[in-house]
Formats: C-alpha cells, sequence, structure tokens
C-alpha cells in the first residue's frame, strides 16, 4: 500500500498494464517525453517504456482518434490522451462511427480495444475549451463504454479494466480530483470492474446519485446531515454508459426519494436517463419527484472566478437540497 | 343514555392480539371513570384496563381467554348525560356501513386538513393498499403534513386512537385481517380421565406457549457452545461484593459480567443484533439486551435498553430494578418491549449446557451456565483449578451461520477474560 492521489494511481495503473501487456501504448499531445502529458498523467512511462510505446502526436484530435482504431484493430491496446474533454469534439466521428461499431460490423472478428482519456469538469479556473462535461455526448451510443472513477482507489482499478476491455472505452478524469483526493493504493494487480455503479454509502431518508467532483459533496454532506439525523444513500455512478440499471433502481427503491447531482448542465446529461430509468422502474416506490442538481443550462463555464462559482454546484447547494428531499 | 365501548387497547410494539383473563365488574355494575374494568395478557404482561367513562356495564362482549385483535370491543358501558341516544347511535352506525360499503375515501374529520392532504406518492399508495392501512389514520411528517413512505413503513394500526363511539368499520376489518378462527382448546390426549387434572392455562402461560411455539416453528435454530475461563471475574468479583454490596446496596452478581461483555461484543457483531423480517436483515441500532427472569409461576423476559450505554455496575442496577418489578407484579409494559437480544442465566439452575429457544424476532440467544471449578492443563503441561463456565448460543440460521456465531463468541470470551480490576466495574 502506498498514499497516492488520484492522479499518481491513474498513472501506476497504466504502467502496471504497460508492464504486464507490451501491446498497450500510449499517445497524445506531450504525453511522451519527460512532460508526461498535459497534467503529468503519463510523466516517466517513455522512460521506463520508451518512446515507441509512450509518445507525442500533433495538435490532431481526430489522429489521435483514429490511430487508436488503427492500432486498436492491429492487434495492440491504444490509450489515446485528449488533453481537454473540450477537445475531444473533432474526434467524434472515429470514435463513434469507427471505434464504437468495429465488433458490431465485423461479427465480432475484429476489436478496437481503445481508451480515451481525457480530463473534465470545473473548478479549476479552466474556463472555456478547458472545463466541460462532454461525456453526454457519448451516453446512449452502444457499443462504446464511458466511465469516470470518482477516487484514486477507482481510479487505478478502473484504467486497467479499461485497458483490458475488448471494447472502445471513454475514460474521464476529474481534473479537479486530480490532486485534491489522496488514498492507500494497493500496489498489487487489482481491478475495478468499469460497468457497476458502486454504492459509497448506505442510507435509509434519501438517495444520492451522482459521479467526480459532486460526488465528493455529496459524501461530505451526507456526513454532515448524518448529525442531524438525515441518514443518506449515496451513489456513484462510475458507469456513466452504459448505466448500470440494477445498482441504480435499487438505490432509487431503497429510500423512495432521489437526488441527482451533476456539474454538467441540466438538460440532457447523464443524470436525465438515470432519472428516466428511475421513473420507468421504480414508480411504485417513489416518495417525492426525482430531484436534479445541476450546472445551468448555459453554453459554458466562465473564465472569471464568480462566473465559475456561478456555474458551479456547490457542496452547500448539495447539502440544501438533500435536506429538502428529506423533509418532503 | 349512549352506549361506550371499551376496546382492546395498543399494549405495545408489535402487540397483534391479547385476551381478557378476568372481569372487575359485571353486567349492572356501576362503575366511575378510572375504575377497573378487567384484566388482559398479552405476551406476558398483564395489564388492568380503566374504564374511559362513568356508567353502567351493559355486557361483556368477548370470552374470557380467548385470543383477541387489538382494537376489538370488550365490553359495553350505558353512559349517562350523554346527548346522543342509543337510537342515533345505532343510526350513526348504519350510515358508516354504508360509506364502507360504498369504499368511499372520505376522510374522518379528526385530522387536521393540511396543504398536502390527499396527494400521496405512488410508493405511499402502494404501501398502504399493500398493508391495508387507511391513510386518514397516518399522521404525517413530511412536508406541510405530507404522508411519506416512512409514516406507513413506521404505522401501527394499533395506536390509531379511537376516541369516536365504535364504528363499524373497524370491527369488519379486524374480521377480516384475523386468520382461520380457531379452533377451541384441543382435547388433551386423555387415556383415562380418572389418573390426571386437566387445568387451563393460564394467559401468561398461554404466552409463553405461543411465543416458543412462533420461535420453534419460524426460527431454524442452530447452536453452538463454548466454554470460557472466568477465574479472574470470581477473584474480582469475591474482592468486591463487599466493597460493592455496601456502597450501591445490591448484590454484585456474576451475570452482570456476562451482560456487559456480550453488549461490548455484539457492538464487535453488529449481525447479532438483528432480525429476520420477509427477506430483509434488520439491523437494530439499539442494544436492547431481554433477560430472563422467572417467578415461582413464570418466565418474564424484560429488556435492558440501550444496554451500550451502562457501565458493568450500570447494568447490575438495571438488572436489579427489572427483576425486582417482575418479583413484585410491578413490570411496566416499556420495559418488556423492544429486546434485540437475549441472554439468559440458565448457570441458577446449575444447568451446564442447554439449547436456548430464541426469543422470536430476535436473532440469537446465549445461556450463560453455571461456573464450576475444574482441573484444566496449562500452557507449561501442567494443571490448575479454574472457573469455568460454558456458553451455549442459539442463532437463528437464515440470519446467522457458524462462522458469525464462533466469532461473537470469541469475542464475548475474550471480553470476558479482559475483566480484571475494579475500574472495569464503573
Amino acid at each position: 500500500m502506498a498514499e497516492m492521489t488520484y492522479l499518481e494511481a491513474i498513472n501506476l495503473g497504466i504502467s502496471e498494464e504497460m508492464a504486464r501487456d507490451e501491446k498497450v501504448v500510449i499517445f497524445g499531445e506531450d504525453v511522451g517525453g519527460d512532460k508526461g502529458g498535459v497534467f503529468g498523467v503519463t510523466k516517466g512511462l517513455a522512460a521506463k517504456y520508451g518512446d515507441n510505446r509512450c509518445f507525442n502526436t500533433p495538435l490532431t484530435e481526430g489522429l489521435i482518434g483514429g490511430l487508436a482504431v488503427g492500432l486498436g484493430v492491429m492487434g495492440y491496446r491504444a490509450i489515446g490522451e485528449f488533453q481537454f474533454a473540450d477537445y475531444i469534439l473533432p474526434a467524434t466521428n472515429q470514435i463513434l462511427s469507427e471505434a464504437r461499431t468495429m465488433r458490431y460490423r465485423t461479427k465480432g472478428d475484429w476489436t478496437a480495444p481503445i481508451v480515451y482519456r481525457t480530463p473534465y469538469g470545473g473548478g479549476v479556473r479552466g474556463g472555456l475549451y478547458h472545463s466541460q462535461s462532454t461525456e453526454k455526448i457519448f451516453a446512449g451510443q452502444p457499443g462504446l463504454r464511458v466511465v469516470t472513477p470518482s477516487n484514486p482507489y477507482d481510479a487505478k482499478g478502473m484504467i486497467k479494466a479499461a485497458i483490458r476491455s475488448d471494447d472502445p472505452v471513454i475514460f474521464y478524469e476529474h481534473k479537479r480530483l486530480y490532486r485534491l483526493l489522496k488514498a492507500e493504493i494497493p500496489t498489487d494487480d487489482y481491478i475495478v470492474p468499469i460497468d457497476k455503479a458502486n454504492v459509497v454509502r448506505e442510507g435509509s431518508d434519501i438517495t444520492v446519485i451522482s459521479y467526480g467532483m459532486m460526488l465528493q459533496y455529496a459524501i461530505s454532506a451526507a456526513e454532515k446531515l448524518a448529525k442531524e439525523g438525515i441518514d443518506a444513500e449515496v451513489v456513484d455512478v462510475r458507469s456513466l454508459y452504459p448505466l448500470d440499471r440494477e445498482t441504480l433502481v435499487n438505490a432509487a427503491k431503497k429510500t423512495g426519494k432521489v437526488l441527482l447531482v451533476t456539474e454538467d448542465n441540466k438538460e440532457g446529461s447523464i443524470m436525465s436517463e438515470i432519472a428516466a430509468m428511475i421513473s420507468e422502474d421504480a414508480l411504485f416506490d417513489l416518495d417525492a419527484p426525482i430531484k436534479r442538481l445541476a450546472g445551468p443550462d448555459a453554453p459554458s463555464m466562465g473564465y472569471a472566478l464568480t462566473l465559475e462559482r456561478e456555474f458551479l454546484v456547490n457542496e452547500d447547494q448539495v447539502i440544501e437540497a438533500m435536506r429538502e428531499l428529506a423533509e418532503y | 343514555m349512549a352506549i361506550k365501548e371499551i376496546k382492546m387497547p395498543n399494549l405495545g410494539e408489535s402487540v397483534t392480539e391479547a385476551s381478557v383473563v378476568s372481569w372487575i365488574v359485571k353486567p349492572g355494575d356501576t362503575v366511575k371513570r378510572y375504575d377497573p374494568l378487567m384484566e388482559v395478557v398479552s405476551d406476558k404482561v398483564t395489564t388492568e384496563i380503566p374504564s374511559d367513562f362513568a356508567g353502567v356495564v351493559k355486557e361483556t362482549l368477548v370470552e374470557l381467554d380467548v385470543d383477541v385483535p387489538i382494537g376489538t370491543s370488550l365490553m359495553t358501558l350505558e353512559v349517562e348525560g350523554e346527548d346522543d341516544s342509543t337510537q342515533e347511535v345505532e343510526e350513526v352506525k348504519e350510515e358508516v356501513k354504508e360509506e364502507v360499503i360504498a369504499s368511499s375515501p372520505a376522510p374522518k374529520a379528526k385530522k387536521s386538513v393540511n396543504k398536502a392532504a390527499g396527494r400521496f406518492s405512488p410508493a405511499v399508495v402502494r404501501l398502504a393498499q399493500e398493508k391495508g392501512i387507511d391513510l386518514n389514520d397516518v399522521e404525517g411528517t413530511g412536508k406541510d403534513g405530507r404522508i411519506t413512505r416512512k409514516d406507513i413503513m413506521n404505522f401501527d394500526p394499533a395506536k390509531v386512537v379511537q376516541s369516536e363511539p365504535v364504528v363499524e368499520e373497524t370491527v369488519i376489518k379486524v374480521e377480516e385481517t384475523t386468520t382461520a378462527p380457531k379452533s377451541e382448546t384441543a382435547a388433551p390426549v386423555a387415556t383415562s380421565p380418572a389418573s390426571q387434572d386437566v387445568v387451563p392455562a393460564d394467559g401468561v402461560r398461554k404466552a409463553i406457549a405461543k411465543k416458543m411455539v412462533q420461535s420453534v416453528n419460524e426460527i431454524p435454530h442452530a447452536w453452538i457452545m463454548v466454554e470460557a475461563d472466568v477465574t479472574n471475574i470470581v477473584n474480582l468479583r469475591n474482592k468486591t461484593k463487599d466493597e460493592f454490596k455496601k456502597n450501591e446496596g445490591m448484590s454484585l452478581s456474576f451475570f452482570p459480567f456476562f451482560a456487559k461483555a456480550v453488549v461490548q461484543a455484539m457492538k464487535k457483531n453488529p449481525k447479532i443484533n438483528t432480525s429476520w423480517d420477509n427477506g430483509n436483515i434488520v439491523y437494530h441500532k439499539d442494544i436492547n439486551l431481554s433477560i430472563a427472569v422467572t417467578t415461582d409461576e413464570h418466565l418474564y423476559v424484560p429488556v435492558i435498553h440501550n444496554a451500550d450505554n451502562l457501565s458493568l455496575a450500570g447494568i447490575t442496577k438495571e438488572i436489579n430494578r427489572l427483576a425486582t418489578d417482575v418479583r413484585d407484579g410491578k413490570l411496566q409494559g416499556k420495559d418488556m418491549q423492544g429486546g434485540t437480544f437475549t441472554l439468559n442465566n440458565t448457570g441458577t439452575l446449575g444447568s451446564v449446557q442447554s439449547m436456548g429457544i430464541i426469543n422470536h424476532p430476535q436473532a440469537a440467544i446465549l445461556q450463560v451456565e453455571s461456573i464450576n471449578k475444574r482441573i484444566v492443563p496449562t500452557k507449561d503441561g501442567g494443571f490448575k483449578t479454574a472457573d469455568m463456565v460454558n456458553l451455549c448460543l442459539s442463532i437463528d440460521h437464515r440470519i446467522l451461520d457458524g462462522q458469525q456465531a464462533g466469532q461473537f463468541l470469541r469475542d464475548v470470551k475474550e471480553n470476558l477474560a479482559n475483566f480484571s480490576s475494579e475500574s472495569d466495574i464503573y
């Protein structure tokens, strides 16, 4: 066991997989050499595994998307890094039209075992182009997996599971969590399933479902509210697509009162789909309207600190929404 | 003159029926308000039912020693000075009956009207239907008095206060929910009537019988025994008992040491403190220790509530209080309710091994057998005399397996071994 940040846990997970399987390669803008990526997630990998397995690409996200598909088809396990989740959009055609459908259109003869890694989310003064939650673009795209870990343990276990997956995985890393969270990480070879939601905290009064930074607020809020006698169940979505319907619906059924928290825009987010699932499967267990707490339906987070704060859901809002729901 | 009915009151959580064991008044007697009318027995508690009204006893409505559901009418009284005539009461009854038949959801006026009244969530409607709960009887704790799912789940129909004259609806419901009619006391398998006396069991004995049959029928029992060396406790108790008696005015027995050790082990093994409920395991947050107390006639199981909040001395005092109340016949209903685990001091009978029947719906019962001096081998290959005790644990095998039972007993043993100084008592 060693204490590691979320970022270091991802680095360790990738490194372990590169050591385990020489077909694992990683690339992207500034990923190779000494730089190790825009946030330093791949630091040290080029030195350890050579420039052929950890290398830089030009500023062409479309290429990163397509190169990964080609490598995947040729038997490699490709990890492509996009510096920010906003930058992924030029590669969308490669991801959705090529990677996602590979197994289906070849009757399983070819696979595209790809991990597209990308930092997402706000709260680090990134402003426009650097703060978006683009995961909803890839939700509802069968053939693709969209996942995000919310703590260092999951970060290592899930990146390893993603690399071993034969399906293309978009691996969202919350950049606010990179250095915020630290935990004891086992140095042995473990994986965390990338298709399961995680009940982080059991409770009987209300159910809060979230992921990423917002989940941290929910966990902290739940502990505070427990002192007021409000017992909250907190669930980490983890697999944003496909959703772990069973775990999510069961958690909703347990309390009948559901709060969904995302830092994405309110409309059309991952949470909208979760709300639909719960109302389909758990109507007769619901004791209150399903409530969503989310960012405003504005085009982007502002760069100015005040505007960024205005956009982002904060812990006080989570506490308030949880309390309201408990009292409903 | 109006006719008032006296009903079987709610005698405690989870109590659904009880029986009248004796009439203190008979038809034609004049009673004042609060005069005792009858004795009822339920779940091992005998209670006198006082009159809510002053009047003349008209008739008794149930037979002695027959279990009836909570809320059943037991007796009618003619009450002086009420404005309603009997005739009118009858009419009211008729009207209500019609409403019931038409299954009109018209709320009774007794609940204050609130903003959220009449708007129920899907969960509330479903649960109320499943459980046969009239939502008008439920007090809402949600926003603006809304009835929440939890209100329904925690709702106890027996607690509904009926201050109005009894209406047929209640009676009809009660009849519907009563299970198959009970057969009359089955004839004992008599070989020669002359060679035996048949004495009907009294209410308490019947309550015990019923509970035991329920426990054995519903709970798959398994049991496990360990032996523990409690020499340290014997020494500690011998050293401190005189001082304790002087300071606290009561004797320090061995039992509280076991109670304390058990409670500590339950903290570490929360699965012991559970109940089986329709496929769910209910984890109890409070550790309420039921203890067996016997009188010449009966066995009572009063409860030390929140036993984990008490020191060993605190437990001793609580045991003393409960045992005294049992023997004086003063035990309160609340002292009999809410037990989550039972500790039985079979050692006082000289027993060295026994299989306890679990106190339904708890998950386990622990029998503390008698402490006996024995010669036991020591680690260095020699022998010593030690005070040994057997601990026999019966478990509900639906919830617990040998693994958890063994771990729990290991922890109890370890806790017992840790009592060493007077400071462990306070």
